[in-house]
């Protein structure tokens, strides 16, 4: 029978029950990807016309400049770009303009009402979405890597560096834009901030071209902003030729600015949903 | 003496809402000086519910019934006063809060679209940590209570609205919540779903003693369930007792029905004669004055039957509100 006594949340096995959590997430996510096996190929087919027409242009470039642009020959070229569709695949996060959908649809009514973090249940279920991705990017990469040629000979530890830091560059954009969705809860044009996001990160983080090719000033304010550890470090890790050091000095920043970020986050949506109105049910 | 399990004084929500006039210039102007406007949705409401009760929630919409619901589940933070539930203060939304309560809302679908139910309760139970053992048995109970097997096989999307809201409160129970928040769940459904799902929640209220709030338009949901209800109109408090007694303070009439040996009696001299059916007559007649009309009639008339009744349910609502 009821009381009005508080029952605790059972603390025992936490970790367990986290992890739990997370695998089941990830299970439910793939499990839905699975229903649009079509809809994902197209998705991957679009994902990779970017990079394709980044690599067509600057191999062309660099043919044409007897080879080496700035010192990056054709074949290296191609190795950015084919890791860069694996990343850029990685770092797709539950992006800051759906938060206004998410809020008019009433499905972040419901997601409050569980006693676990919604930011929990985005980070599981686009873990788990990129198993599908990955599997997925697989033949993609095979067959770039068939027409173009990548020079990518990495050493153990860059492997090992470049897994830990495509999941770090996955939780750090996850942390912006999680961040630059909470705009949603004062305003209705977060979008508009969301844009200009976009174009930064575009053009400071290795996105378009590899930061060598960007002016001094620019890879200097670049090494001041999270950009570049979302795609510029992960990419670099695996094809460029960092030394031990600059490798861990990497992730370590990596690490910070994940922290920095999730700590503005949370500050965030502490005071987001003191302004949330509740309107879409 | 036992602590009630809802305990509200003063709640108040304040929303602030932009608003102007329509036009290009209003719109000019708006760009330089906004123009704010506060709704009082919910204005220093006060009630208490015991452990166990099942009391309705009933007004027009925008009232303020949902926005009460959201404040006592945590959805909205309250401008003023004071809400707890099961002992907790709401607006933090603790964990341990928020795995004893539910909160329904009709036409909100909060299960994994494009995959069987089955895969959202699974879900459902990593998140409010259920253990498996404890899962499997409440989750069966629910599903043979709501008569379910043959749908939480099916992709959600492929339930009709009915067969989704009874999946749908399957997977907001399956954590056993003590306080169930019930916002129009039978909205849209067609009778025989209406009667099922009011059935389980008087027997999910009888073998959980579960506490249960719930808002409706169905008066037969209300009648079916509470013996309390909670009126409220413009954010305020106009009434909260028993049901019965609802029709005793803002009815002025009552029926009376009435079959006579001449069943084409004219008997408007005795009320206003509010149906005629066959040889029934209901007859709508002062409060005060329905002993001495029943009196009359059966002196006056050869009275086959008579009855003497509140008004319907709905026809007192309407009138409480008819009356603000």
């Amino acid at each position: 029978m009821i009381t009005t006594d508080a029952a605790p949340f059972p603390q025992a096995g936490r970790v367990r029950s986290f992890v739990d959590f997370y695998l089941t997430t990830m299970r439910t996510a793939v499990a839905t990807q699975f229903q649009y096996r079509a809809a994902n190929y197209f998705y991957m087919l679009g994902m990779v016309a970017e990079p394709v027409i980044y690599l067509v242009v600057w191999t062309t470039i660099a043919k044409s400049s007897g080879g080496s642009v700035n010192g990056i020959t054709a074949d290296e070229f191609a190795a950015y770009y084919i890791v860069w569709t694996l990343v850029r695949n990685m770092n797709v996060v539950f992006g800051a303009p759906f938060w206004e959908w998410r809020i008019r649809e009433g499905q972040f009514s419901g997601q409050l009402l569980r006693p676990l973090h919604p930011i929990h249940y985005d980070i599981a279920y686009f873990a788990g979405w990129k198993v599908v991705v990955v599997t997925l990017w697989i033949p993609l990469a095979i067959g770039l890597s068939l027409v173009f040629h990548p020079a990518l000979h990495p050493t153990a530890l860059e492997v090992c560096v470049f897994i830990v830091a495509i999941w770090g560059a996955y939780l750090l954009r996850t942390a912006i834009q999680e961040t630059i969705g909470m705009l949603n809860f004062w305003t209705t044009r977060g979008a508009a901030v969301f844009d200009l996001y976009m174009a930064t990160e575009l053009l400071l983080s290795g996105r378009l071209v590899p930061l060598q090719l960007m002016p001094g000033w620019v890879q200097t304010l670049a090494n001041f902003l999270p950009f570049k550890w979302t795609f510029w470090f992960p990419i670099e890790s695996l094809v460029g030729d960092m030394s031990t050091q600059s490798l861990l000095l990497g992730l370590g920043v990596q690490v910070l600015w994940i922290v920095g970020m999730f700590t503005v986050f949370r500050f965030a949506f502490r005071y987001a949903i003191r302004h949330y109105s509740a309107v879409g049910g | 003496m036992v602590d009630p399990v809802v305990h509200v004084a003063g709640l108040t929500k304040v929303f602030r809402v932009p608003e102007r006039e329509a036009g290009l210039a209003a719109a000019a102007r708006s760009l330089v000086r906004r123009r704010w406007r506060e709704v009082r949705a919910v204005d220093e409401i006060s009630f208490e519910i015991a452990a166990g009760e099942v009391v309705g929630f009933l007004g027009p919409n925008g009232a303020g019934k949902t926005t009460t619901l959201k404040m006592l589940s945590g959805l909205l933070y309250p401008t003023g006063g004071e809400a707890r539930v099961l002992g907790h203060r709401p607006s933090r939304r603790e964990r341990d809060y928020l795995r004893r309560m539910t909160l329904v809302m009709g036409n909100r679908n909060q299960l994994q679209w494009d995959l069987p139910a089955l895969d959202s309760f699974e879900l459902n139970r990593a998140i409010y940590r259920v253990p498996r053992e404890q899962f499997r048995a409440t989750r069966d109970e629910l599903v043979e209570l709501l008569e379910v097997g043959d749908l939480v096989r099916k992709p959600v999307r492929n339930l009709s609205l009915g067969e989704r809201m009874k999946v749908e409160i399957v997977g907001a129970l399956l954590h056993q919540p003590q306080v169930l928040f019930l916002d129009e769940p039978t909205i849209g459904l067609d009778v025989t779903m209406q009667k099922r799902i009011r059935q389980f929640v008087a027997e999910y209220n009888r073998r959980h003693g579960a506490t249960v709030l719930l808002t409706s338009h169905y008066m037969a949901d209300v009648v079916a369930l509470c013996k309390r209800v909670i009126v409220i109109h413009h954010g305020r408090i106009l009434f909260d007792g028993a049901l019965a007694a609802l029709a005793d303070e803002f009815a002025a009439y009552k029926t009376i029905g009435v079959v006579v040996e001449n069943g084409a009696a004219p008997l408007d001299a005795y009320g206003e004669v509010l149906h005629r059916e066959d040889e029934r007559v209901i007859l709508r007649v002062p409060k005060n004055e329905t002993a001495r009309v029943a009196a009359r009639l059966l002196a006056e008339q050869e009275v086959l039957d008579l009855t003497i009744e509140e008004p319907p349910i709905e026809d007192v609502i309407e009138l409480v509100f008819a009356q603000q």
